[in-house]
C-alpha cells in the first residue's frame, strides 16, 4: 500500500509521519505539496500536525482551501482513506469532511504531554487493530483541541459509533481531570459516518519506537495497513 | 506603497544632541570624523551607533573573549560566525549557538521572548543546519513580585508560541527566581541544528559582481535601534519604549527556514546571514567583512511595510523572519523560484564590490558611504576598568557557628522542594512540544536532555547552566562551577562534552565593580573548560543588565553540547527498581555558602561558594561516564541546588511512574543542615544493582574517585538517617505543584 | 469602503478566554460585570459597486472563511 503526507505552509510533523511509516513500518511514502493537484494511488491520505498558514485566522482554516484539498475532499468521498493528526485534524473539521470543531483548550495553555486515550469503536480501518476499550499512550502537543459539536451532533456521533478515541486516565476511566484540554465527552478523535476519514489531536507518529517513550502510536497506522490487506473482503472501500 | 524620494527626505542636521542621543562619547566620534574625513552625515551616524554599540561591537568584553579556549579537534568553527559547528563523525556537524533577549523580554514577555527564539533559529539554519533541539534560560525576579507572574507567563508563552509553531522542540532550559531579577530579567535562548558537513554556509560576501538578495518578510519601523537599547541601562524612560520592540512572525520564519534549506542543496548561494540586531546593516557590513570586500545597496528596492520610511530606518530596521543572501551571480532567477514555492519575496538589494566599502544610495543619491572595517574589525575596543569592590568581603563572610541548625531537617527538605527553584518545571516545560522532529529521548526535567541523530547510533545531549548567585558570592569560582555543573549533567546522561556556547548577562560595563566581575567569570570558565577540555565555539555578551543603578548578580549561563556514541546507553536520574544500590560518587564537605538552603531557611545570599578540585570533578565525572559505557548504572543524579537531600529527594519522585522510595545513612560527620543541604561540588548519586558494585569500585578506584555506598532504593519513604523520614508522595506533591499554586496565588 | 467585522463564539460555545478575562475583572474590583464574551475583529478594505454588493461579498466572506458556523457567529458594519 502507499501513504501521501501532505506538506502544508507551516505544517511541522510531516517529517515525523514520513519517518514513522518508513522506518518503523516499512511502508511507501510520498509527500504531497499542497499547491499541486492531488494525484498517483494512495491509500491513505496523511494531514499532518503543525500550524498551517501559522494558524492565524483559526486553525486548520486556512489550508481547507489549499489547492490540495478538492483532491483530498474527492479522494474521501469515494472511500480513499484520510488520516488527520492535530491541526490535520483541524483541517479536515474545517473542510467540513468530520464534524465539530476544535477551539481554544480550557486552560488557555499550550499542552505537550503524554496522556491516555481509550480505543472506543474497532469496526474502523484506523482501529481495527486494536481492542475495544484499549489503552494507547500517546503525546498530545496543541493549543486548540478542545472538541465542541453541538447537541444535535453530538447525538448523532453517538448513534453512529463515530467517537473513536476518549481521553481517559492511567486506569481507562474518563475524568475532568484526564481531559488535557476541556473536550466535550472527552473526546480524542471522531471519524465521519462512512468511517474512512479520521480525525485525532493526539500525535501517534511520535510514539513510534521505544527509545521516544512507547510505541503505541503504531497501533493507528498498522489498522490502517491491515485495513488495506483485507480490503477486498470488507466494506468500506467499494 | 508610497515610498520617498531623495527630495523628500534631507537628511536632519547632525548635533551635539543628536550625537549624544546616540550614545556616542566625544572621544567616539572625533573618531569617526578622523575615519571618513569628515562629519557624518545623518544615517550614516545611526550606522556607526548600531555598529559601534556594545551589543554588536563586544567593544568592552572583546579583550577578556579571548581568553577563552575556542579550538579543539572536532571544532569546525568557532566563535566569530552566526553559530559554532562541532563535528560528530557520520559526516554531520552540529551548530548551535545561545543568544540573550533580556530587555526585548522585559518591555514586552511574549515578543520579546518569541523574537529571541526567532533570532537564534536564524542564526543556525542560515548556516545550512536544521534545528533540531532548543533550550532556553531564564531569570525572573522573587516568585512573589508583582510583575513575576506576568513576566514568566509572558516568557514562557512566547517561547512556546514561537518555537512550538516552527517545529522545533524545546528540549530542555533552567529558570531560576530571585531578586536580583526583579526589574531586569533573562531570557536566553540556545538552539542546536544539525548539518552535512560538506554543505555548511557561512556569511561571508565574496566574489565581486554577485548579487545581494533580501528575503523574507518586509521591512517596517520595528526594532529601531534596538541594539542600542540592549546597550543600555535599564529606567523608568525604557518602559516608555515599547515600540522599539519587535514583533515575531513564526510562520514566515518556518516559510524562511524550509527555503533557506530547499535553497541549499542547489548551488546558488554563496553567503548568507539573519538580519538580527542592527538588520540590514549589520549583516551586509559584517559578511564584507569575513568576505575582505564591500558592499553596495540600493535602498530603494527594500521591501517595504510602512510608508515614508527613511534610509535611516530602512538600514537600522530590526523587522524580524529576514536574511540577506550573496547568491552567484546570474543565479538571480533560480533564488527567486526557490522562494515563490514558499510565497516568499526575494529581491536583489545590492552587490559585492571590491572597494571595502559600505555604501547604500537611495533614489540614486549616495546616503551612506563607510568603510566596512570601520563599522567591524576597527571599532573601539575598551580595556575598561576593573576593581574588586571593598564590599565584597563583606558579602563573602559567613559565620556558620551563627546560623541555627533548624530542628526539623524534614520540614526544611519540604521547603526547599517547595522553593520555585527546586521545585518541579513542569508547568514551563508542557507549554513546550517537545516531541516534534521525534528524536526526544529524554524530555524537560532531566539534568541534560538527550535527543537521538536519525540514522546513526547516536546521541546528543544538552543542558544548560549557570547560578549567578555563585558568581556574585566568587565571579571566579561561580564561572568553573557553571562550566563543571554543565558538564557534569551530561556526564549523568552519559555524554561526553563536545563544545559550549555562553550568554554572559552583567551589569554596566562602565562599572569597575561589573567590569571585575566579568573578568572573573571569564577566567574562571576558561580555567574550567581547559581542564575538562571544553571549547567555547560561540556565544555572546549582555551588559548593562541594571535597573536605576543597581546590577543584576553577574550570570553567565552555559550551554553545553555532549555526545553519546550509544543513545540507546543513556541513563536518567530517577531510580528505577526496588533492592538497588545507591552509591554517591565524590565528597562531601561542610559547606553552606551560597546555597539554596541558606536562602530559602535563612533569607542568605552570603559565604562563599562550594569550593571546586577540577582534578576531583574530572575523576567523578570520568566515573560516571565509565559506568554508564558499561552499561551498569540504573540512574545518575547530579547534585547542586539544595545538596544530597533534594537530589535525593529528586531520585524518588521525578521519574515518570509512581515514586520510589530509599534509605540512605551518608558517613560523613558534619551539622546535619551541612549533610543534607551543602551543595559541595562534584558528587553525583548513582544506582545500581548490587552485583555490579565491585565493578563500580574499580572504576572509580582507576579514576582516583571517591564513592561511597548510602543506601538502598525500595519503600514508600526518603530516610536519610537519622534526620529525614518522610513519604515520598507528600515530596512528590509538595514538588510537582509548587510553580503551578506560586503563580496562581499571585494573581 | 472600509468594512469592520466581528466574529464571535456562539452562545453556549465555551469561552474560556472570556471567562479569563472576567475573572481578571472581577479581581480588580469591577464586580458589576455579568459576562465576557472575546471575539475577532477584521478590518478589510473594499471595493464595491454598491453598499448592497458589498454585504453580499462580505457574507460569503464569512461564511466560507472568516467565521467558523459551527462554533462562531458574525456581524459586520459598512463604513463608506
Amino acid at each position: 500500500m502507499r501513504w501521501g503526507v501532505i506538506v502544508f505552509p507551516g505544517s511541522c510533523d510531516e517529517q515525523d509521519v514520513y519517518d514513522c511509516l518508513k522506518n518503523n513500518l516499512r511502508q511507501k511514502v510520498d509527500f504531497l505539496w499542497h499547491k499541486d493537484p492531488l494525484a498517483g494511488k494512495f491509500d491513505c491520505i496523511v494531514l499532518p500536525g503543525g500550524f498551517s498558514y501559522g494558524d492565524y485566522l483559526r486553525s486548520g482554516a486556512m489550508a481547507r482551501f489549499s489547492p490540495i484539498m478538492k483532491g483530498v475532499v474527492e479522494f474521501a468521498q469515494k472511500g480513499g482513506l484520510v488520516l488527520g493528526i492535530c491541526n490535520g485534524f483541524q483541517i479536515l473539521c474545517e473542510a467540513g469532511l468530520l464534524p465539530g470543531a476544535l477551539t481554544r483548550n480550557a486552560s488557555l495553555q499550550f499542552i505537550c504531554r503524554r496522556v491516555f486515550v481509550r480505543l472506543e469503536e474497532t469496526d474502523t480501518p484506523f482501529t481495527c487493530a486494536g481492542k475495544k476499550g484499549q489503552l494507547l499512550k500517546l503525546p498530545i502537543k496543541h493549543g486548540e483541541g478542545c472538541y465542541y459539536a453541538d447537541p444535535t451532533t453530538l447525538e448523532r456521533l453517538h448513534k453512529n459509533r463515530q467517537i473513536l478515541v476518549r481521553y481517559v486516565d492511567a486506569k481507562g476511566r474518563t475524568t475532568p481531570a484526564a481531559d488535557p484540554n476541556g473536550s466535550l465527552d472527552h473526546i480524542a478523535g471522531v471519524c465521519n459516518e462512512g468511517r474512512n476519514v479520521f480525525g485525532l489531536m493526539p500525535h501517534p507518529e511520535d510514539a513510534g519506537e521505544k527509545i521516544l517513550g512507547g510505541e503505541d502510536g503504531l497501533k493507528i497506522f498498522s489498522s490502517v495497513i491491515e485495513a488495506c490487506d483485507k480490503r477486498g473482503k470488507r466494506a468500506w472501500l467499494d | 506603497m508610497a515610498r520617498l524620494s531623495a527630495k523628500q527626505f534631507p537628511q536632519p542636521p547632525v548635533s551635539a544632541d543628536t550625537i549624544a542621543s546616540h550614545g556616542f562619547s566625544e572621544e567616539e566620534y572625533r573618531r569617526i570624523v578622523q575615519i571618513l574625513e569628515r562629519e557624518p552625515n545623518f544615517t550614516e551616524l545611526g550606522v556607526f551607533s548600531v555598529m559601534w554599540s556594545e551589543h554588536c561591537s563586544y567593544k568592552s568584553s572583546k579583550v577578556h573573549l579571548k581568553l577563552l579556549p575556542t579550538d579543539g579537534p572536532a571544532v569546525l568553527q568557532g566563535p566569530g560566525e552566526n553559530a559554532g559547528i562541532v563535528d560528530i563523525g557520520n559526516g554531520l556537524a552540529v551548530v548551535f549557538k545561545m543568544e540573550s533577549h533580556n530587555h526585548p523580554s522585559f518591555i514586552e514577555p511574549y515578543q520579546g521572548a518569541a523574537t529571541g527564539v526567532g533570532g537564534i533559529l536564524r542564526d543556525i539554519f542560515t548556516m545550512g543546519a536544521r534545528p533540531i533541539a532548543s533550550l532556553n534560560s531564564l531569570r525572573f525576579g522573587a516568585i512573589d513580585h508583582p510583575r513575576t507572574p506576568y513576566l514568566l507567563s509572558g516568557v514562557v508563552a512566547g517561547i512556546g508560541g514561537y518555537g512550538n509553531c516552527v517545529g522545533v522542540p524545546t528540549v530542555g532550559g533552567e529558570l531560576f527566581f530571585d531578586e536580583s531579577y526583579n526589574a531586569n530579567i533573562l531570557v536566553n535562548a540556545f538552539t542546536l541544528g544539525i548539518a552535512e558537513k560538506k554543505r555548511i554556509f557561512t556569511g561571508k560576501a565574496k566574489g565581486v559582481g554577485n548579487p545581494l538578495i533580501y528575503v523574507g518578510a518586509k521591512t517596517g519601523r520595528d526594532g529601531i535601534h534596538g541594539a542600542t537599547m540592549a546597550s543600555e541601562a535599564f529606567s523608568e524612560e525604557s518602559e516608555k519604549r515599547r515600540p522599539t520592540v519587535q514583533v515575531g512572525d513564526p510562520f514566515t520564519e518556518k516559510l524562511l527556514l524550509e527555503a533557506c534549506l530547499e535553497l541549499m542543496k542547489g548551488d546558488c548561494l554563496v553567503g548568507i546571514q539573519d538580519m538580527g540586531a542592527a538588520g540590514l546593516t549589520s549583516s551586509a557590513a559584517e559578511m564584507a567583512a569575513r568576505g575582505g570586500t564591500g558592499v553596495e545597496l540600493d535602498l530603494s528596492r527594500v521591501p517595504l511595510r510602512e510608508r515614508g520610511m527613511t534610509p535611516y530606518e530602512m538600514l537600522l530596521s530590526e523587522s524580524q523572519e529576514r536574511m540577506l543572501l550573496v547568491a552567484k551571480k546570474g543565479k538571480e532567477e533560480q533564488v527567486k523560484r526557490v522562494f515563490e514555492r514558499w510565497d516568499l519575496d526575494a529581491v536583489v538589494v545590492g552587490k559585492v564590490t571590491r572597494d571595502r566599502l559600505f555604501r547604500a544610495f537611495f533614489d540614486g543619491a549616495e546616503v551612506v558611504r563607510i568603510p566596512v572595517a570601520a563599522l567591524t574589525s576597527e571599532a573601539p575596543v575598551y580595556t575598561r576598568p576593573a576593581e574588586r569592590p571593598q564590599s565584597q568581603d563583606d558579602v563573602q563572610r559567613l559565620d556558620l557557628e551563627k546560623i541555627e541548625e533548624p530542628a526539623d531537617l524534614g520540614a526544611a527538605l519540604k521547603r526547599l522542594l517547595d522553593s520555585p527553584n527546586v521545585a518541579s518545571k513542569e508547568w514551563v516545560f508542557r507549554q513546550y512540544d517537545h516531541f516534534v522532529r521525534s528524536n526526544t529521548v529524554v524530555a524537560p526535567g532531566a539534568d541534560a536532555a538527550v535527543i537521538r541523530i536519525k540514522g546513526t547510533e547516536k546521541g546528543l545531549a544538552l543542558t544548560v547552566d549557570g547560578n549567578g548567585r555563585y558568581c556574585y558570592l566568587d565571579p571566579y569560582v561561580g564561572g568553573i562551577l557553571a562550566v563543571a555543573e554543565a558538564a557534569r549533567n551530561l556526564a549523568c546522561v552519559g555524554a561526553r562534552p563536545i563544545g559550549l556556547s555562553d550568554c554572559l548577562n552583567f551589569g554596566s560595563p562602565e562599572r569597575p565593580d561589573v567590569m571585575w566581575q566579568f573578568s572573573q567569570v571569564v577566567q574562571g570558565m576558561r580555567d574550567g573548560c581547559i581542564a575538562l577540555g571544553v571549547p567555547v565555539v560561540s556565544g555572546n555578551v549582555s551588559f548593562y543588565n541594571e535597573t536605576d543603578g543597581v546590577p543584576i548578580y553577574p550570570t553567565p549561563t552555559v550551554a553545553m553540547v555532549g555526545l553519546l556514541p550509544q543513545v540507546a546507553r543513556h541513563v536518567t536520574p530517577w531510580f528505577k527498581s526496588p533492592g538497588d544500590i545507591v552509591v554517591l560518587l565524590g565528597r562531601s564537605r561542610e559547606e553552606l555558602g551560597g546555597s539554596e538552603y541558606l536562602k530559602v531557611i535563612h533569607g542568605l545570599a552570603k559565604g562563599t561558594p562550594p569550593w571546586i578540585d577540577l582534578r576531583l570533578e574530572r575523576a567523578v565525572q570520568h566515573s560516571c561516564l565509565k559506568a554508564i559505557d558499561k552499561g551498569i548504572l540504573h540512574s545518575a543524579h547530579d547534585l547542586s541546588e539544595g545538596g544530597l537531600g533534594v537530589a535525593l529527594a529528586e531520585c524518588c519522585i521525578s521519574g515518570p511512574e509512581k515514586p520510589l522510595g530509599a534509605r540512605v545513612e551518608p558517613r560523613e560527620m558534619m551539622r546535619g543542615d551541612a549533610r543534607l543541604f551543602g551543595e559541595s561540588q562534584s558528587r553525583i548519586i548513582v544506582s545500581l544493582k548490587e552485583k555490579d558494585l565491585n565493578r563500580l569500585r574499580e572504576i572509580a578506584e582507576k579514576e582516583g574517585a571517591p564513592m561511597q555506598v548510602i543506601g538502598e532504593v525500595g519503600g514508600s519513604r526518603l530516610v536519610v538517617h537519622p534526620l529525614i523520614r518522610l513519604p515520598v508522595d507528600e515530596l512528590k506533591s509538595i514538588w510537582s505543584s509548587s510553580l503551578e499554586r506560586r503563580l496562581r496565588d499571585a494573581r | 469602503m472600509r468594512v469592520k467585522i466581528f466574529v464571535y463564539l456562539k452562545d453556549g460555545v465555551l469561552d474560556p478566554q472570556g471567562k479569563a478575562v472576567e475573572r481578571s475583572l472581577h479581581a480588580l474590583g469591577y464586580k458589576e460585570v455579568q459576562d465576557v464574551r472575546m471575539g475577532k475583529y477584521l478590518e478589510v478594505e473594499l471595493d464595491a459597486p454598491s453598499r448592497q454588493a458589498a454585504e453580499e461579498r462580505i457574507r460569503e466572506m464569512c461564511d466560507k472563511l472568516l467565521a467558523n458556523p459551527v462554533i462562531e457567529d458574525y456581524r459586520f458594519e459598512i463604513e463608506e
